[in-house]
Parts: C-alpha cells; sequence; structure tokens
C-alpha cells in the first residue's frame, strides 16, 4: 500500500510538469491551431539560461524569475520574427518552422553549453518532506509551484480583461477584431505566456531527470499525451491529463512486469493513439453548444 | 447635418473578383439608413470594406479623417459598432462576457457596469441569461445580444448585416424598433444592410438601392417605398 501511495504521489509530482509543458501546448495550439514541436527545447532552453545566471552567482530565486521573464519576451520574440510570418500559410509550412525551431534551438544549446550532463539545484531540498518516506521536498515543491501557476493563470484568465481578450481572440478571431481586440498581440501575448510556463515546468524537472540539451525530449512526449488526453481545446483538460499521464505512467512502470523504465515512453505513445481512436476530441475537449 | 461617413469611388476584390464596382455614398450624422440589394449585389462587401475586412481601394472618411489604411481593430477603435452577418456571438462564453467584450477597448471602467445594466433594460431577456454560455440563446437572443455588445462600445456608427436574418417576424419587429430608439434616443447613426426591405425602409430615413456592386437607386427611405417601379424591379414587393 505504501508501494501504491508512494508511485502515485511521485506520478502526481512529475504529472505537474506534464501538466505544464501541456498546458503551454494546449495555449499555443488554441491561439494558431499548431502543435508547438519546439515547446520542449524552448523550455530546455530557458533552463539552461537560468543555470548559466546561477553560475554567474545569482540566486535561486532570483535566476528563476529573470529566466521567466527571458522566457516571455523570447516567446513573444519568436511569434514575431517566424510565425507571423507564417500564419497564413500551409500546415506543412508551419510543421517546417517548428522543426527548425526544434532543431536550432537544441544545437544552440549544445553549441553554448554542450551536450554533457548537469547538475541542477533544487530550491526545496531533497529530504523526505515533512518527515513522510512518500514524497521528497523537491517532489512537494513541484506539486506546490505547478499549483500556484494553475491558479493564477485560472484568475488571470476568468478575471483580467487581457485573459478575457485573449480567450476571445483564440475562440472567434474575426469576431474578437470587431470588439476592437488586437488578436495578432494577442498571440504573441499566447507564445510569451507558453515560454514562461514552460520554463517553470523546466527548472522544476531539471533536477530530476538532469540538465542537458535533450531533457525535454521525454517530458514534451508526456506533455503531449496528456494534451491529448485531456483535449487540445481544454486548457482545464490539460492539467488533468498532465496528473493522470503522470500518474498512469508511474503506476504502469511499477505494477505491470516488463514495463521498466525502458517502455514507460511508449506507453505515452500508446496512451496518445488509443485516445485519439476512442474519443478524438478527448477527455475534455468540450463539444461546442450551438444554436442557429 | 454633416456627414459623418463618406465613402467614395469604393471598389472591393475578393482575389481576382471584383465584388464592388465604385460605390459612392454618405451617412448623415444621427441618420438611420438602409442599404438594401439582392444575394450577392454587394452589401456585405460594403460593410467589411468599411471595416478592412477585405481588400479595397477608393476613400473612406469617417468624421472627415479617412481610414482606409487602419486595420479592423483599429476602425472600430474609432467608434464605429459592426454586427456582422451571423452575429458573430462568442458562443462559449457567458452573455455577460459578450457584453465586457464589447467594450473591451474602453478605459472608462466605471461606467461599463452601469451600460451593462442600461443593456438589460432594452433587452430583458439578456438580464434573465446573463451567465447562460452565449451558444445556448435561440437566433433571436443572440441577434439581441449583437446589438447589446456592439452598443457596449458607445459606438458614434453603428453597421449592421442583416439582423433579421433567420428570425421570426414578430422578433425582427421587436429589434427594429429597439434600433429605432436607440438611434433616437442614443443619437447613434446606423447603416443597416438587409434583405427586408419592406420593413428596413420603415426604419430607416434614408435608402440606397445596390445591384452588382453598384448603387443603383438613393434617397429619402419613404419616397423609395412609394415608388411603385422601384419596389418591383429592386426591392421584390
Amino acid at each position: 500500500m505504501e508501494l501504491f501511495a508512494n508511485q502515485v504521489l511521485a506520478g502526481i509530482a512529475t504529472g505537474a510538469i506534464y501538466a505544464c509543458m501541456a498546458l503551454a501546448v494546449v495555449m499555443i495550439y488554441q491561439a494558431i491551431d499548431h502543435l508547438n514541436f519546439a515547446q520542449g527545447e524552448m523550455a530546455m532552453f530557458s533552463t539552461f539560461v537560468s543555470w548559466q545566471l546561477m553560475q554567474w552567482g545569482v540566486p535561486y530565486w532570483g535566476a528563476f524569475v529573470l529566466t521567466v521573464a527571458f522566457s516571455f519576451a523570447a516567446g513573444i520574440a519568436i511569434e514575431r520574427l517566424l510565425f507571423k510570418p507564417l500564419a497564413k500559410a500551409p500546415i506543412l509550412t508551419n510543421v517546417a518552422g517548428f522543426i527548425a525551431l526544434y532543431a536550432i534551438i537544441n544545437s544552440v544549446a549544445g553549441l553554448i553549453w554542450d551536450f554533457t550532463i548537469k547538475q541542477y539545484p533544487t530550491p526545496f531540498g531533497s529530504s523526505p518532506f515533512l518527515g513522510s518516506q512518500l514524497i521528497s521536498t523537491h517532489q512537494a515543491g513541484m506539486i506546490g509551484i505547478t499549483v500556484l501557476l494553475l491558479v493564477l493563470l485560472f484568475i488571470f484568465f476568468r478575471f483580467t480583461r487581457v485573459g478575457l481578450a485573449m480567450r476571445a481572440a483564440a475562440s472567434l478571431p474575426e469576431s474578437a477584431r470587431l470588439v476592437g481586440i488586437n488578436t495578432s498581440w494577442m498571440i504573441a501575448l499566447g507564445w510569451g505566456m507558453a515560454a514562461a510556463i514552460g520554463s517553470i515546468a523546466g527548472m522544476m524537472i531539471a533536477p530530476v531527470v538532469f540538465l542537458e540539451p535533450n531533457m525535454m525530449l521525454g517530458v514534451l512526449i508526456y506533455g503531449f499525451a496528456a494534451a491529448v488526453l485531456g483535449g487540445l481545446t481544454s486548457p482545464f483538460g490539460a492539467v488533468v491529463g498532465g496528473f493522470l499521464v503522470g500518474i498512469f505512467e508511474n503506476l504502469v512502470g511499477t505494477y505491470i512486469p516488463g514495463v521498466g523504465n525502458e517502455l514507460k515512453l511508449p506507453i505515452a505513445l500508446a496512451l496518445i493513439v488509443t485516445v485519439l481512436v476512442v474519443k478524438p476530441a478527448g477527455l475534455f475537449g468540450r463539444p461546442i453548444v450551438k444554436r442557429v | 447635418m454633416t456627414a459623418m461617413l463618406n465613402v467614395k469611388d469604393l471598389r472591393a476584390y475578393y482575389g481576382q473578383v471584383q465584388a464592388l464596382h465604385g460605390l459612392n455614398f454618405s451617412l448623415d450624422e444621427g441618420s438611420l439608413t438602409t442599404l438594401l440589394g439582392a444575394n450577392g449585389a454587394g452589401k456585405t462587401t460594403t460593410l467589411r470594406a468599411i471595416c478592412n475586412m477585405v481588400r479595397s481601394t477608393g476613400a473612406i472618411e469617417f468624421e472627415g479623417k479617412p481610414i482606409g489604411a487602419r486595420s479592423t481593430e483599429n476602425v472600430v477603435r474609432l467608434g464605429i459598432a459592426h454586427v456582422p452577418q451571423g452575429r458573430g456571438t462568442f458562443t462559449t462564453m457567458t452573455v455577460e462576457e459578450n457584453l465586457q467584450l464589447g467594450a473591451i477597448t474602453r478605459t472608462d471602467k466605471k461606467n461599463i457596469v452601469a451600460d451593462i445594466e442600461r443593456m438589460y433594460d432594452h433587452f430583458p431577456v439578456l438580464k434573465q441569461r446573463y451567465t447562460q454560455q452565449a451558444g445556448t440563446l435561440s437566433g433571436g437572443e443572440q441577434q439581441m445580444l449583437a446589438v447589446a455588445r456592439a452598443l457596449m462600445l458607445r459606438p458614434r456608427l453603428m453597421l449592421l448585416d442583416e439582423p433579421s436574418f433567420g428570425l421570426a417576424p414578430l422578433i425582427v419587429r421587436d429589434l427594429f424598433r429597439i434600433l429605432g430608439k436607440i438611434n433616437r434616443e442614443e443619437k447613434v447613426t446606423i447603416l443597416v444592410v438587409e434583405q427586408n426591405a419592406q420593413l428596413a425602409l420603415e426604419l430607416a430615413d434614408q435608402a440606397y438601392v445596390i445591384e452588382t456592386g453598384r448603387i443603383v437607386m438613393s434617397g429619402d427611405a419613404k419616397d423609395i417605398a412609394n415608388n411603385e417601379d422601384v419596389r418591383k424591379s429592386y426591392l421584390g414587393y
């Protein structure tokens, strides 16, 4: 029983990171109808930036805040320079853009910081949380940060005018322009926020997976699985999907014989395929009520 | 009366296809004007060209300033509200959020709450449904919501694209009565595109008739309504 509780809690902790990545993917998907394959690499690069800042002597939380701000600005810059010009281009052109971005960020990170694995600090420590053997303080910290982030995002989208304008621009761009919303900048803002959320996910998971240019590959695939499971049209679904995938992954790895760490990733992919076949809109991809 | 909107030699294109062939018209401040015509005549295109939602050439002046080079959202910010064909309801949001979106560019936050209440006075049915997802409203209610959303801008000029489309005759009467009231009491200049010529001519002061991208008739709404030849050849009743 303790093993079970332990695995569920560990699953919630990594699930929190998947939830963040899924949310970042869904935010961009809602704005431009494309999956950002480079979301993980953007997060990885941000994590390296924070690591570099700490190498230069900036304390952890200072580096954290600076990195989130940097990522926000970089996300906006990427949208303005690369994807705004591609807005009316065919799907494959955009896909090529995402793959190029993926390769460029990955190589540049390797060039600057090389491909060796680096230790990454945790601000929470790694002792057992509150003396319990079930979960470490870093895992508890990951869950805490994610929950705080989700609450802030919920308040932003539900109760602020900019949040309302962003939702309007994503759901019906033409109507949004007709009430005076600059939809183009709302998309850029979505990119900035997605990049910032991704950077937080990267900095939280780095102590677990260690820092190196390919660190986010697996995480992003789980993030995609989470987004598909929850429904690409539902930010709430993406978050729930993230936690479910995290728990599912850990339980399968623990209790199904033969599924070690090696087979966990294929299981995430099998989950994507299964969801797409059985429930293409995902668990929470709500069918929109419409009357004419 | 001075002209609030002045349109000269307006030509609009969808790709290679030219939809408007040099339109000239103007709207007097405070007037209620209707633009009539059959399917495909270019009525919707005319409204879309004013808001820069279609490629066009020619001169469009609003209150003396050229607006042809402005983006859609910047035209709207001048105080030109456009109720599009199909109403453009934000179906996944609540009625109240739709109204707040109408006022999203306004900086006088204090008055917005009062304006939402004013909309509920104009359209009591919206008040009953303010927390409801807008997509669940009936067609008539959604049209009321679209007009209310446009009014939340506190517009100087309101453009309506076939507000009667798909609505029961009684609801259309009600809607047009409210439009007349808004025009008189809130001094909003209105341009309404319609296929329901009879009703639109009862409501409007001025009328233009458009055929295949050209204005073929203009004048006092009552004169056009009483001219049997015009009615038979262009308006079909």
